[in-house]
């Protein structure tokens, strides 16, 4: 299902599909691992429900919502690699 | 794939090379720089390369009978040369730099816990065709984080041999010596069009897939103290519990300790006294130069207390967190989570609020805290608040036991100083510092403990700093005020301080000030003030002690003869917003690299401040 990353809930996985920001903002959140085909799991919101935390490429990295709901992907249903594990 | 047009060099080329120079790159963080001093063993020359301020290191490492030199190449993410680092790593991977030789091999450093976005580095640098050889660093922590990689799929997949190594443990080294033995070119390979950044990076999410490459998650007991530190109820719980005790600490421990320096330094100050047997080189060199100083580096032991606590936080990687969950507030007055340390630190002192501002990646959103750090209340006000309080203010009951009318005028002000920081974080957000939404991200590091080498470094790095801008700046403003509290001489002699020239001056200003409630003690008061806002204290004193009228009585009750209550609270609102300190103006100079924003930072501050005193002045003597 094509989400906004933004709606993701903790705990689900979904991979980006499009990064809908300018060139400049793109490329800031390339260098922390967001770009389209990178695999990410929702792991917590802040305690004021924003930012949200997403794990990715072995990192955790928070965004606020107004950023994440510009980013589209696709949501992974079914086992998270961790529940894998 | 319709991006798959760079092929490298063909098998048919491949040869075996004698190696004499080696490349070592890899994007920031990758532990390039523990694996340079792993192999050089410390054996490292370290320079600039010509003209530019990038750093050159070079280094020897002994394999069998030959040294082969190692060439640490600037960290980078890309080898697109957009900045002055990617340049140099382009320009010494091609042979193009003066001085370095054109290295034969290329040993390509990866950090294996983040490797999809590391990987993308490989595509660039293994299509300069030079026999290279992939580290996976940090191999140890990838395998005990439950992440994973298959190496020889990658290899497969890159055409290059891959070693998985740890720098720190210095595991999986041996790879090195045999590739730099035998290094070969990179079999044929497809790669994406290197200059492209997108498509490096797809290829490189492609190239870990199909390597079956496990991102590692964050360590168990990381994960385990977020369920507390960012709990819904917790979290917000522990941020205050800490947040008090920073407070708590750096006043009720700092201030003891800046008391005590501040006896220590008088001290020395009278011992030395005697011992000047010109009257006139003594005044100068205790009154003048020694008071001046003092009165800045006392404030020493609390930055250094601050600071400590900040290191603590940040390298324990608590920091992060705070970050995440001041963010929501910050971000209605248009900044956001990281400038929420500095503006904490500021209500020590805004000297050590504007350096700890370099955390802030946004250069607006920096600037913004820059201008608005010096509106919290600092312990400087403090000295000021306490006098004139307890001279004007009447102690009494307000709510009940729990607040009386001194704690509540002191609370006010505190309250006053953060509205104009909130204000005008606002009128700049919304005007001149509108920032290109520069999105908020924030990486939660794993949490570990704090070394004591890098709180210790900190600490003296910041200290040095602070003493550094006491020992110039406060020094030339020092001695120009005592220079004008001691001219002009009358036969030889320093004039009585009401003949001097700041005396002068402070007739001068008078008229300006009157409107306020000032008289022209107070304008002497202000315009020394300016080194350090305490100094006032000091000044009136003198002053007041010099007055025949008010010789015999305490300066609180000469200053209840001498102002009026509406001046007495004008006074206290202006230093509530002017910018009376030569040291953050300094700082301020330092961190924007120009004079502008001082300038237009003290211009603004001491206006409203003006303003503000007027209004408080005029209202207040109608009231009464």
């Amino acid at each position: 299902m094509r989400v906004r990353l933004s709606d993701l809930q903790p705990g689900d996985m979904a991979v980006i599909e499009d990064v809908a920001l300018s060139e400049a903002e793109q490329q800031l959140l390339m260098r922390f691992g967001f770009f389209d085909g990178a695999e990410v799991r929702c792991s917590r919101r802040a305690p004021l429900g924003d930012p949200v935390v997403y794990s990715l490429d072995g990192s955790e990295v928070a965004l606020r919502t107004e950023t994440a709901c510009r980013i589209f992907a696709w949501r992974v249903d079914g086992q998270t690699h961790e529940q894998m594990r | 794939m319709n991006l798959l047009l760079q092929t490298v060099p063909s098998s048919d080329a491949r040869s075996q090379l004698q190696i004499r120079t080696v490349a070592l790159i890899g994007p920031p963080n990758s532990g390039k720089t523990t694996l340079f001093n792993r192999l050089t063993k410390l054996r490292q020359k370290v320079g600039n390369y010509p003209g530019i301020t990038v750093e050159q290191h070079t280094g020897v490492m002994a394999l069998s009978d030959q040294e082969i030199t190692v060439v640490d190449l600037p960290g980078v993410y890309s080898l697109n040369p957009h900045s002055e680092d990617e340049r140099v790593a382009v320009n010494v991977l091609n042979g193009n730099m003066d001085g370095v030789p054109r290295p034969e091999a290329v040993l390509l450093v990866l950090d294996a816990t983040s490797l999809t976005r590391h990987l993308s580095l490989a595509a660039p640098v293994i299509a300069l065709g030079l026999p290279t050889l992939a580290l996976l660093n940090m191999g140890d922590l990838l395998a005990k984080r439950s992440g994973s990689i298959d190496a020889v799929k990658l290899a497969g997949d890159l055409g290059i041999p891959v070693a998985i190594v740890s720098a720190t443990m210095g595991t999986g080294l041996d790879a090195v010596s045999r590739f730099l033995q035998q290094a070969n070119s990179p079999a044929r390979t497809t790669l994406p069009i290197v200059q492209d950044v997108r498509e490096c990076r797809k290829w490189a999410a492609r190239v870990a897939s199909e390597s079956d490459y496990r991102p590692p998650l964050p360590p168990a007991w990381t994960r385990r103290f977020d369920d507390i530190f960012l709990h819904k109820v917790w979290g917000p719980l522990v941020f205050m519990i800490v947040v008090g005790a920073v407070f708590r600490t750096v006043f009720g421990l700092g201030q003891p300790l800046s008391n005590a320096l501040q006896n220590l330094l008088t001290a020395i100050g009278q011992k030395v006294a005697p011992f000047i047997e010109n009257d006139f080189l003594r005044s100068l060199l205790l009154d003048g130069i020694w008071k001046g100083v003092s009165s800045v580096l006392v404030f020493l032991p609390q930055i250094l207390v601050l600071f400590l606590f900040v290191g603590l936080l940040e390298d324990s990687g608590y920091l992060a967190r705070a970050a995440l969950i001041a963010d929501r507030t910050m971000s209605f007055v248009g900044l956001n989570g990281k400038a929420f340390i500095p503006l904490l630190s500021a209500y020590a002192c805004a000297v050590p609020a504007i350096m700890a501002s370099r955390t802030i990646e946004n250069k607006r959103d920096r600037l913004a805290t820059i201008l608005i750090a010096p509106f919290m209340t600092c312990s400087a006000r403090l000295p000021v608040y306490t006098l004139l309080i307890a001279a004007f203010i009447p102690e009494r009951p307000v709510i009940g036991i729990f607040l009386e009318s001194r704690a509540l005028a002191m609370l006010l002000l505190y309250i006053l100083g953060f509205a104009a920081a909130i204000g005008t974080a606002k009128i700049l957000k919304s005007s001149v510092l509108k920032s290109t939404p520069a999105p908020f991200v924030l990486e939660l590091p794993e949490y570990r403990w704090p070394t004591l080498r890098s709180i210790g470094l900190r600490l003296m790095d910041r200290g040095r700093v602070f003493v550094q801008q006491a020992g110039t700046v406060i020094l030339l403003v020092s001695l120009l005020v005592w220079g004008l509290t001691n001219l002009p001489l009358h036969q030889g002699h320093p004039p009585a301080l009401e003949d001097s020239v700041v005396a002068h001056l402070g007739h001068f200003i008078e008229p300006a000030i009157r409107p306020l409630g000032f008289n022209w003690k107070i304008g002497v008061g202000l315009l020394t003030s300016v080194v350090a806002r305490e100094v006032i204290v000091g000044t009136l004193g003198t002053l007041y002690g010099r007055d025949p009228q008010t010789q015999s009585v305490s300066l609180q009750a000469a200053l209840q003869h001498d102002l009026t209550f509406s001046g007495a609270m004008a006074l206290l609102v202006f230093f509530a917003f002017a910018m009376q300190c030569t040291s953050t103006l300094a700082v301020v100079r330092r961190e924007t690299n120009s004079w502008m924003w001082p300038v237009i930072q003290f211009i603004y501050m001491t206006g409203i401040a003006f303003l503000a005193a007027y209004m408080v002045n005029q209202t207040m003597a109608l009231l009464h």
